[in-house]
């Protein structure tokens, strides 16, 4: 499979915050969760693939080309879909449709038309007038309809309802219903990935953590549980965090097997969500 | 085709699909030369992620239970039902002979066994 974002050893330092080398990749036809808690640099990272602010190191590269270097090719590819998306307030959709059109080469005004519809939007609504979910979908339709193979998301779910949620990841799914497309969504909002997304990345203070297939994770990462002194932190194969209460310990291995094979019935094992895991990785005790 | 994601089980989600798909094959629901949706499709349907439904496609591949034919789809295997029920009865009888060697070291009687598994066996249905 074909890349359809490349980034590689990517740096920006800011007072007090430092990306750190950052490398990914998404392959071409799958959705990609960054995850991380607030502050962690998910938008950091979204905002350098943008170029909009500049990196000091690295490269970033969109279908093969250079997001500086070729910025309007690799540009014309992406569709960004942010949390705030910013518009004049008191124009209508139908307009800001028609004014950003000129840019993408492949606009779809059929498409563009079709999709406000499915999402309840009306083009003759002023952007100042919509909620905040209205307004991602706005969003999201516009990047749908300038037929965009790379779709960058940045919070999206982030204050949306259950309902609202659920409707963007069915959505989501069906953009990689063409293999060429690919998705990139930064969240805090785990659950949302748990299902949808093929591969995740976890970044914590400004590095990654982990970049693999969603599977994987979920497979070889658990949690590990004893209660009162049966069991100490620093036997655990993989330990990646614990928690010490009153009554015991939990514990995040990234070996889930190895320490069920080496602690055995001392404790009981369970599947880690992707919430314990950045839970217990920003958090815990690594050490303890 | 039916398929039932649980996310309470403890079997990981290309499992459950691999389980589901074979069972129906064997028991006939799903007979040879039926159309299985495509990767994305079933991801797209089941929510969930492309890479899980291709790790279940490619299983059951391996397995032979179905083939995928490039530029047409995926398709369920011809396969003879005696060879296939063979087979799980060789798996059933591989499994028993490993809880046989685990009994005789413990030193459990043939008919202590016997109410075990006549146990087991009750309390499935």
């Amino acid at each position: 499979m074909n890349a359809a974002l490349e980034i590689s050893n990517l740096r920006k330092s800011y007072k007090g915050f430092v990306l750190k080398d950052i490398s990914f990749s998404i392959p071409a036809g799958t959705i990609m969760g960054l995850i991380g808690p607030n502050g962690a640099g998910k938008t950091t990272v979204i905002k350098l693939v943008m170029n909009l602010i500049r990196r000091e190191a690295g490269a970033v590269r969109i279908f093969g080309r250079d997001n500086i270097a070729q910025e309007p090719e690799a540009k014309a590819r992406i569709g960004f879909v942010y949390d705030e998306p910013c518009f004049p307030p008191d124009v209508s959709l139908g307009r800001i449709a028609s004014a950003v059109a000129p840019f993408y080469p492949r606009w779809d005004g059929k498409l563009f038309a079709r999709t406000l519809e499915e999402f309840d939007l009306s083009s003759r609504k002023k952007f100042k007038t919509l909620s905040h979910g209205m307004k991602m979908k706005f969003a999201l339709a516009l990047a749908l309809a300038h037929d965009a193979d790379l779709i960058l998301m940045d919070e999206p779910t982030s204050g949306l309802d259950p309902v609202f949620r659920h409707e963007l990841l069915v959505r989501l799914s069906t953009v990689i219903q063409d293999e060429r497309k690919s998705v990139l969504f930064s969240t805090h909002l785990t659950s949302d990935l748990e299902k949808i997304a093929d591969h995740v990345t976890l970044i914590h203070e400004g590095a990654i953590v982990f970049s693999a297939p969603k599977d994987e994770i979920l497979e070889t990462y658990g949690l590990v549980k004893a209660g009162g002194r049966d069991v100490s932190a620093s036997e655990i194969p993989g330990l990646k965090g614990c928690r010490h209460s009153a009554y015991g310990l939990e514990a995040l291995t990234a070996e889930l097997e190895a320490a069920r094979r080496s602690i055995g019935p001392r404790a009981v094992y369970e599947r880690a969500s992707l919430e314990d895991i950045m839970y217990f990785i920003s958090k815990g005790e690594p050490h303890a | 085709m039916k398929i039932i994601i649980s996310n309470s089980s403890p079997d990981p989600i290309y499992e459950q699909i691999v389980r589901q798909v074979k069972s129906q094959i064997i028991s006939g629901e799903l007979v040879a030369g039926d159309p299985l949706p495509s990767i994305r499709k079933l991801a797209l349907e089941l929510q969930i992620s492309v890479i899980t439904t291709k790790r279940a496609y490619d299983e059951l591949e391996g397995e032979g239970f179905i083939d995928s034919v490039g530029g047409k789809g995926t398709f369920v295997a011809s396969q003879n039902k005696e060879i296939l029920r063979e087979r799980k009865m060789k798996v059933v009888e591989e499994k028993l002979a490993q809880a046989v060697a685990e009994a005789r070291l413990l030193g459990i009687k043939p008919r202590e066994l016997r109410d075990m598994l006549r146990l087991l066996y009750e309390e499935e249905n």
